[in-house]
């Protein structure tokens, strides 16, 4: 039994998370295909899938030209030929020739054929700054595919997660947004290997508090754990909810946290004009209403286009900007 | 544009066969044809002609709020439709309904998708025709990563074309210019997918005229592709048939894409919404209207000896067809509201149940005045 336990936990960075857990899709299923732009013996630029060609072949991990629409509109024929392609994009900039075919082809595919059609697709898209890139590379493209009927959306935030979410995203029969946060890919972190912990589509109280509840994904999530352990250096108690899914959203632990606190915050590196944390305030402000002891703040990327590099920690939301609105909801 | 020495044309607009080295070696295809299959290519083009024009109607009468003509491409449809196999897949733009009902599908589908009844209207699991696609060039995407599903299955390429599997996929000259049709044969030449693109240039892209589409003609482009392409007189339901077949044979023996231009002309509107009056001339019609492609073949299929029996035969089913189809069309009701949410996923949604539970409790509040 022991012995077991030990060889089931493992500590690696979310990059090699994900390279398990495609392993372990493409060994379960002879039906699973890896499909993207230089996945093949480079590993993908972020090295994601770094030896899966040369395990698996290029019949099941494809190198594709270089064409984003071409890629996922191939993927939806593949789909319907009985296979599960699990798509990558290089970066989240680079989703948008590809959008066409994921918005009016692939999330309306099973509604067009009521029903008599699937779509089990995951398209994988590394998202976010805090990498010092050029234009098109930091983005945080999300909200534009939790709006669109038929996609299924989200984002780990762990390697635990990350291992476990792309195999339960895989495994869906529906098209699956799946959202990476690329500046978490390197940070190690502990993955149980023997057992998940939760539904794919589920948010999580992540660390526990009493006065404000903080509510974010993906790279966000240390951000906001950060800002969490500062606030308790100043005499506030702050809990913290890991979205997880971002369509659809899991809302009872952020309303049952809420109900609690009577406060919250919604952190997102998007701009927060009609975003995630739009229609978190929103519903929260529904079903919480009476509990509620100041409105809900939301801490955003600006409505700009992401900056040029040497701008992007004025963008990003941080600890402070975090606090900064910890402290106005506190205030009222 | 129109027909060149290069030009496949098996019947010329006459009526009679014609000889040339363009048409050598497709001749054999048609030798090979019985008397009833070229019965059956005659009774569908003028049945599904008679269905275009009872939908017209129903247009015009109010019973759908659109229909999109195919008068005057029979020929191009029908021939391609007779040289596919069942275990081919076929993927349509939204104008091939020859193609349908010769892949056996009920056509009252398309009625009901221009009813407003349904998004869909068939089941391609059925017949392997899939659902028709709105946004122009999409679904070429679709047919190539079908035809790579294909390949990756050995379904295709063994030698015995009893099983061997092929794509076709219709679009037009519009569709053309869209970067999915060049991604489309990009992936399809570099995973030599068994997947034959028919493009039916009828020459007008609703007013725009193929000219503007594309300075070369369209069947040399895919030659930049290393994919090969042929025009064929896609008024020529024999010229039609054999190139495809031709084709259709090459990519399920493992010979990888090619592309098919069918010279045809769209004699009617582009839709019921369009007024083609206002940018092309009569004389234009007038030309492409000798050369119509139901016409030539029963010129053709008398001068073999064809009977006024069979004509009249066909006439008649064409009638009852079209009175058939009208009376299921008016038949033709609006799904149940909660239909809408049904199928949005495949697997349980939470918030959706919870829309379609909350729309179906607004709905009863209303209790039932009438």
């Amino acid at each position: 039994m022991s012995i077991a336990t030990e060889t089931t936990t493992m500590t690696m960075p979310m990059a090699k998370a994900l390279n398990a857990g495609l392993r372990k899709a493409l060994q379960d299923d002879p039906k699973v295909l890896l499909m993207g732009e230089d996945i093949g013996p480079l590993g993908g630029v972020f090295r994601i899938t770094e030896g899966l060609h040369a395990e698996f072949g290029g019949n099941r991990v494809m190198d594709t030209p270089l064409a984003e629409s071409g890629i996922i509109g191939t993927a939806i024929g593949l789909a319907m030929g009985g296979y599960r392609p699990v798509v990558e994009i290089q970066f989240d900039g680079f989703i948008f020739p590809g959008f066409d075919q994921i918005v009016s082809q692939l999330a309306k595919m099973t509604n067009r054929h009521e029903g008599q059609v699937t779509m089990p697709l995951v398209i994988r898209v590394p998202y976010g700054g805090h990498i010092g890139a050029v234009e098109h590379h930091q983005e945080s493209p999300e909200a534009y595919f939790a709006h669109t009927p038929g996609l299924r959306v989200v984002s780990p935030s762990t390697p635990h997660d990350a291992y476990w979410m792309i195999q339960e995203a895989i495994a869906s029969n529906d098209p699956v947004m799946f959202f990476e946060p690329k500046s978490r890919y390197w940070p190690k972190g502990v993955v149980d290997l023997s057992a998940n912990v939760a539904p794919l589509h589920s948010s999580r109280v992540v660390r526990e508090g009493t006065e404000v509840t903080l509510v974010g994904h993906g790279a966000m999530m240390s951000v906001l754990l950060a800002a969490a352990e500062l606030a308790a250096e100043e005499g506030t108690s702050v809990e913290v909810v890991d979205l997880r899914s971002l369509s659809p959203i899991d809302y009872d632990p952020i309303v049952e946290s809420v109900r609690k606190t009577g406060r919250l915050v919604v952190a997102a590196e998007a701009p927060g004009f009609v975003s995630i944390s739009s229609e978190i305030a929103a519903t929260v402000t529904e079903r919480a209403f009476y509990s509620l002891e100041a409105p809900v703040l939301r801490v955003a990327g600006f409505d700009a286009p992401f900056p040029p590099a040497k701008l992007e920690t004025v963008y990003l939301p941080d600890a402070d900007r975090v606090l900064e609105a910890v402290d106005r909801a506190m205030a009222y | 544009m129109s027909y060149t020495a290069a030009t496949v044309q098996l019947l010329s607009p006459e009526g009679t066969l014609v000889e040339s080295d363009a048409s050598a070696e497709y001749l054999p295809y048609i030798e090979a044809l019985s008397d009833d299959q070229l019965r059956e290519f005659h009774r569908q083009m003028v049945v599904i002609r008679r269905f275009d024009q009872e939908a017209a109607n129903l247009q015009r009468q109010g019973e759908l709020g659109l229909w999109v003509p195919s008068l005057g491409q029979e020929a191009a449809q029908v021939g391609s439709a007779f040289a596919s196999r069942p275990q081919d897949h076929i993927f349509p733009s939204y104008r091939e309904h020859a193609v349908a009902r010769i892949r056996g599908v009920d056509v009252i589908g398309i009625m009901g998708l221009l009813r407003g009844t349904t998004h869909g209207g068939w089941n391609p699991a059925d017949t392997n025709f899939h659902l028709y696609t709105l946004v122009l060039g999409s679904h070429t995407l679709h047919a190539t990563g079908r035809a790579m599903a294909m390949t990756l299955d050995g379904a295709t390429g063994t030698g015995d074309p009893e099983t061997d599997a092929a794509v076709i996929s219709y679009f037009g000259d519009g569709a053309s210019s869209q970067g999915d049709v060049s991604e489309a044969l990009v992936f399809a030449a570099s995973y030599q997918a068994p997947v034959v693109f028919f493009l039916q240039n009828n020459h007008w892209a609703i007013s725009v005229p193929v000219a503007t589409q594309s300075r070369t003609p369209l069947y040399l482009r895919p030659s930049g592709f290393g994919i090969p392409g042929i025009q064929i007189d896609g008024n020529d339901v024999l010229a039609s048939f054999a190139v495809t077949k031709k084709n259709l044979d090459a990519a399920r023996n493992g010979e990888g894409p090619s592309l098919i231009e069918a010279l045809t002309y769209r004699m009617g509107a582009h839709t019921s919404s369009d007024d083609p009056t206002k940018y092309r001339l009569d004389s234009e019609v007038e030309y492409w209207g000798a050369r119509d492609p139901i016409a030539r073949f029963e010129t053709w299929l008398r001068s073999r000896g064809e009977g006024e029996d069979f004509f009249a035969d066909v006439a008649t089913e064409a009638e009852d067809f079209a009175a058939d189809i009208r009376k299921r069309t008016l038949a033709l009701e609006a799904p149940p509201i909660g239909k809408m949410f049904d199928f949005v996923y495949s697997e349980p949604h939470a918030p959706l149940a919870a829309q379609k539970q909350w729309l179906a409790d607004y709905d009863a509040s209303f209790g039932s005045e009438a």
